[in-house]
């Protein structure tokens, strides 16, 4: 599928992790450079180019909100925060600063290859195709034409903005900030009940049986997610 | 032979000496220098003293030394480090005190501070400074100082008799007794007069004065006599101390007991000096005991007595104040529940009108095996039977106008028929109609003047010759005076009758006043709510402001008032508590320690913990008189108890914490090490089979183990570390708005994921889910009780997830088709480490523990119960607080 092996930088400070991690992305046609500490990991971004990195949070010499902050001044490139519990709170940080998605620990293999993939997809194709389509939803950016199965679906303008944005990202989660702030404005960050209030009239729309719940996937304590539904299975 | 029992030490004599020679070591220690009178050559003495000291490598320092410009003693100050004094602007002038702040910071091992006995400026912590020197000494610094004879509390009135001049500064005689060592500073009467005419102690004009007032002969010599002969008896003390310590001797306590009763008066001064130097010099503790009558006290006894008992405690006594009428009768029962050997009155001048005896009197009769010690005095002015005639206006002007209005109106109606029924009987009217009088409460007053007007009409209406004040007949003028003794005995019975009602009925008020503050108090859950019925009553009963504030876990008072203070104290005021606090003691308003303060703060303390302060603010108009006092410090002790009661409720709750968490480690142990390494057994049995290349074809089913494996030992540790949140009580949650549905959608997807072949069926009857909840908890509550209903169902069972709503709840029941509960397994299933007997292998007994503990976390609720035909139940409700409106977004 992929013309040149992607390569894939993984910084982390357990040996056990980055080897298991080696063998799952080499299996996964991935090319694999590893970095121990978070001093290392930003030379190596800036050496080495990646088109990915994998980044864990606690590191042993420098902070991973600094290893992320200092390879955002001067790169786009898509970073996957690795933590190891759920709800953790530097996730949400983490996700604002810049970083595009988290994993939890411990991640099922098949998940990392798909959300890899699917950021690596992203990354690689340019976003100005005018038919968006995922599962049974279709957007067509150029009519702002919502439909499912083919049938459509009169949204408001807020709710168009809110799914478009989702869209636009498919397969990255976004925390509650960002997306208040694209939509919204930066005055409504600090309201996320309004946001969530929303997300639920809006899924009421554009839900189905068939796609009940997973369209937009809530990611409890971060934000919303429109999942991938061609990479995810 | 001498009986072995008699050499035996009485414990509570060992204990005082153990405690005696604990206080040693760490108080500092306190020599004071004593003189007859001003000029013996104190201050020099003291200073040559530290001189000495401070060459023996002792840090020595001069807190406070008063030269009076006498230039021997200022040339021994040279050469000694001096602390600087404070200067306190008070009314224009600048004063220079003594700064203890500066001292306690310097710290040094030995302090001098010169006449204990004077008094500080306003605006200083203490208002004496041999208080500053106790401050000093409970923080382990020794202290030199100096004092005069006559500045001895219970020697006071002696000086003041000799020499004729007041002796306003004093220190009280428990200083004295508080000094490790006294020095003497003796020189004769003629060599101090010779120094005076010298010019050594005061200037020339000065001395003159001096020699013909306070320095005559006579009196030095007597001063003189009063040092030495206290000298000597506090030798002798020390002696048979001395004796007692080392066992030498069988010198214990005589067990004598002295109780000097006093009153408001200013002769009971007199008294209690008596008294203690009755004490000091039999060896026996004294109590001081005030008994309150009928009669309420008026302002300025009430300041008497204060001050009475103020000095009774200062020198050391015991104070007791009770209640009762009948005074000999409560004195004689305190002083044998008190094991009292002798009583100290003052002699009574007046006599009860109708009882030849005397207060003192009954006393003596009554005591029995009591001595009765009697000092001149008038301490007990009879206020019994005979009534003082007083027409002070306290009852109404009403009462008399009623009064004047029956006996003119009788006396009209009488006129009309006079003649029917004679004069005579007319009388007999009047003399109904003033008994009756009493019976309908009128007060003494109107009753004295009814009977007047009665017997004046009478005699000038209806005594022939009428309309003259005339009498002829023997009869009318024992009729008339008949009219007065009725008047007057019914009059006085009122009196007394209404007083004692009074005094009864404000003593059921405050009985059910601490009934009720008792009983708030014991039915009282936590600290807080003692804090709220604490405030609340003060507030009630004395209206009264309070501030409560409680030791923090560090032991340091906590710089916040209780959310439930009536007033917050200000830096100040917090500072002037936080000394209280320090030092086990009252301090502000009305105490001796720092007095300047809007409030008075009351340390809340067991015998040897302090829990806290409260902090009254009372303004002049609602200071709690003496009566209120008793009953205010009966409450602060309800209140000091019920909040150690709480503080040790807390440590009891917080030591069944740590046992079970003793009891999680136990069971971690001894069944958690099956669980976590059964699937490490898996997980290595598995990897080295795969490695073995033969088993190839069962590759996947052995990955399959492993993945099962794996998941396992996770679940295992995320029960293990939400228990732990649990148990700790620092389960915070993050509630955000989400939809419930979605939640249960997600955890059925979980329990799916993990290899279960249940069917499931989700039922949703609402498309508004909304609610607020922490995501992940409800999420892992579902996932337990979910992956429980399928651990427990057969394969081919369906497990239905049914959420629901009604205006005021969600509910989410979740049912299978097993087996169902055990009847006696129901009321367990919820607790932790709970295992249904003939459960599957496999299973912590955590899940629904925890499942509980995140549902309950939300306000919510779970039961179980067996489902019908077959299987089990549970129900999940959570209240609705809030509906969330769908947002319109078009603006």
């Amino acid at each position: 599928m992929m013309n040149s092996k992607h390569t894939i930088l993984v910084i982390d400070d357990e040996p056990q992790i980055r080897s298991i991690l080696k063998i799952i992305l080499e299996s996964a046609q991935l090319k694999v450079i590893m970095a121990e500490t978070g001093k290392e990991g930003v030379v190596m971004a800036a050496t080495h180019q990646p088109d990915l990195i994998l980044l864990d949070l606690g590191l042993p010499d420098i902070d991973g909100h600094t290893v992320l902050s200092e390879i955002r001044q001067w790169s786009n490139v898509c970073i996957i925060i690795l933590s190891v519990r759920k709800g953790e709170e530097d996730i949400v940080p983490a996700l604002n600063e810049g970083a595009d998605d988290f994993l939890t620990k411990p991640f099922n293999s098949a998940e990392l290859i798909a959300r890899i993939n699917a950021h690596l997809r992203r990354t690689g194709k340019t976003n100005d195709e005018p038919i968006f389509s995922n599962g049974n939803l279709k957007i067509d950016f150029v009519k702002r034409l919502v439909t499912v199965d083919g049938i459509e679906v009169k949204l408001t303008v807020k709710e168009y903005s809110v799914l478009t944005e989702l869209a636009k990202n498919v397969g990255k989660v976004l925390t509650q900030r960002q997306l208040l702030k694209s939509v919204w404005g930066p005055s409504y960050t600090e309201q996320p009940q309004y946001l969530r209030v929303f997300v639920a009239q809006l899924r009421k729309k554009i839900e189905t049986l068939s796609n009940k719940h997973s369209l937009i996937v809530t990611e409890p304590g971060v934000g919303y997610r429109m999942p991938d539904l061609h990479s995810e299975l | 032979m001498i009986d072995q029992e008699d050499f035996r030490p009485d414990p509570d004599e060992l204990l005082k000496k153990i405690n005696e020679s604990e206080s040693e070591n760490t108080r500092g220690r306190l020599k004071i220098y004593f003189g007859m009178c001003a000029g013996v050559g104190k201050t020099y003495a003291l200073l040559e003293d530290a001189h000495k000291a401070k060459s023996n490598g002792i840090d020595t320092a001069i807190g406070f030394v008063e030269t009076h410009k006498r230039r021997e003693t200022e040339k021994m100050t040279v050469g000694l480090e001096t602390i600087p004094r404070k200067s306190i602007q008070y009314r224009g002038a600048i004063f220079e005190e003594f700064d203890i702040d500066a001292t306690l910071e310097r710290k040094p091992k030995l302090v001098i501070v010169d006449e204990a006995a004077h008094t500080n400026i306003p605006g200083c912590r203490h208002p004496k400074r041999y208080q500053d020197i106790l401050e000093l000494l409970d923080n382990g610094i020794d202290v030199l100082t100096a004092v005069n004879v006559q500045h001895l509390e219970s020697r006071a009135e002696t000086v003041k008799q000799i020499t004729g001049s007041e002796i306003r500064e004093t220190v009280p005689d428990s200083f004295i007794d508080r000094a490790d060592e006294i020095e003497v500073v003796d020189i004769t009467p003629d060599e101090l007069l010779q120094r005076l005419s010298e010019g050594k102690v005061y200037t020339p004009e000065q001395s003159k004065r001096a020699i013909k007032n306070f320095f005559k002969k006579g009196n030095l010599t007597a001063l003189r006599e009063m040092v030495l002969r206290l000298t000597a008896e506090r030798v002798d003390h020390q002696l048979r101390d001395y004796k007692a310590k080392e066992g030498i001797d069988r010198v214990w306590k005589s067990g004598q007991r002295l109780m000097v009763a006093i009153g408001p008066g200013p002769h009971s001064l007199e008294l209690i000096r008596w008294t203690r130097r009755l004490s000091s010099t039999m060896e026996a503790s004294w109590i001081a005991v005030y008994i309150e009558s009928d009669k309420p006290l008026k302002d300025d006894e009430r300041e008497g007595l204060a001050r009475n008992l103020e000095l009774a405690k200062d020198l050391g006594a015991e104070i007791i104040t009770s209640t009762g009428l009948n005074v000999v009768n409560a004195l004689l029962r305190i002083a044998r529940l008190n094991n009292v050997t002798q009583i100290v009155v003052g002699k009574s001048r007046l006599q009860n009108f109708l009882t030849p005896k005397t207060i003192v009197d009954k006393l003596v009769e009554q005591s029995g095996e009591i001595d009765v010690y009697i000092v001149g005095g008038d301490e007990f002015t009879p206020k019994g039977l005979f009534p003082k005639i007083d027409f002070k206006f306290s009852t109404s002007l009403l009462q008399y106008f009623y009064a004047i209005l029956s006996v003119v109106t009788t006396a009209v109606l009488s006129f009309q028929i006079k003649e029917d029924i004679g004069y005579q009987t007319i009388s007999f009217i009047f003399l109904f109609l003033i008994t009756l009088m009493p019976l309908v409460n009128f007060g003494r007053g109107p009753i004295i003047v009814a009977s007047i007007l009665s017997a004046l009409i009478w005699d000038f209406f209806f005594i022939p010759p009428i309309f003259t004040i005339h009498i002829s007949n023997t009869h009318d003028v024992l009729m008339i005076i008949l009219f007065f003794v009725i008047a007057i005995v019914s009059g006085g019975l009122t009196a007394k009758v209404k007083a004692q009602e009074r005094f009864v009925r404000s003593r059921e008020e405050r009985t059910n006043a601490l009934f009720q503050i008792s009983k708030g108090l014991s039915e009282a859950k936590n600290l807080d709510d003692v804090a709220d019925i604490a405030v609340q009553s003060l507030k009630q009963f004395f209206r009264i402001n309070a501030t409560l504030l409680f030791v923090k876990e560090s032991g340091e008072l906590s710089p916040t008032a209780h959310r439930s203070s009536t007033f917050i104290p200000s830096d100040q005021e917090w500072y002037i508590a936080e000394w209280g606090f320090k030092n086990h003691q009252r301090s502000g308003k009305t105490t001796g320690n720092l007095p300047s303060a809007k409030a008075l703060y009351i340390p809340i303390e067991s015998s040897r913990t302090i829990y806290g302060i409260v902090g009254l603010e009372f303004t002049n108009e609602n200071t709690p008189n003496f009566e209120q006092q008793t009953f205010l410090n009966s409450v602060i002790d309800r209140i000091s108890a019920a909040v150690e009661r709480e503080y040790l409720n807390n440590l009891a709750k917080n030591s069944l914490v740590i046992a079970e968490s003793e009891n999680l480690y136990k069971t971690l142990f001894n069944s958690l090490s099956h669980e976590l390494k059964t699937p490490i057994t898996t997980i290595l049995a598995a990897s080295s089979t795969l490695r073995n290349k033969n088993s190839s074809e069962n590759s996947s089913l052995i990955l399959d183990e492993i993945e099962k494996a794996g998941s396992r030992l996770n679940r295992l540790v995320e029960n293990l570390l939400d228990m732990t949140r649990l148990e700790s009580g620092r389960l915070s949650t993050h509630k955000e708005l989400n939809e419930l549905s979605e939640v249960v959608a997600s955890a059925i997807r979980y329990v799916k994921n993990l290899h279960v072949e249940n069917e499931f069926v989700f039922k949703c009857d609402s498309s508004d889910t909304l609610f607020e909840f922490d995501y992940r908890l409800i999420e892992q509550s579902l996932i337990n009780v979910i992956h429980n209903c399928s651990q427990y169902s057969p394969k081919e069972g369906r497990i239905y997830v049914t959420l629901s709503k009604t205006p005021t709840e969600f509910s989410i029941v979740i049912e299978d088709e097993g087996p169902g509960f055990a009847q006696e397994s129901l009321a367990h299933i919820f607790d932790k480490f709970y295992r249904a007997p003939g459960a599957k292998a496999g299973g912590t007994g955590l899940g629904l523990s925890i499942a509980k503990g995140f549902i309950e976390a939300h306000n919510g609720m779970i039961s179980a119960e067996n489902r019908i035909p077959n299987g089990a139940k549970f129900q999940i409700i959570f209240p609705i607080i809030k509906d969330y409106k769908p947002v319109d977004d078009e603006q």
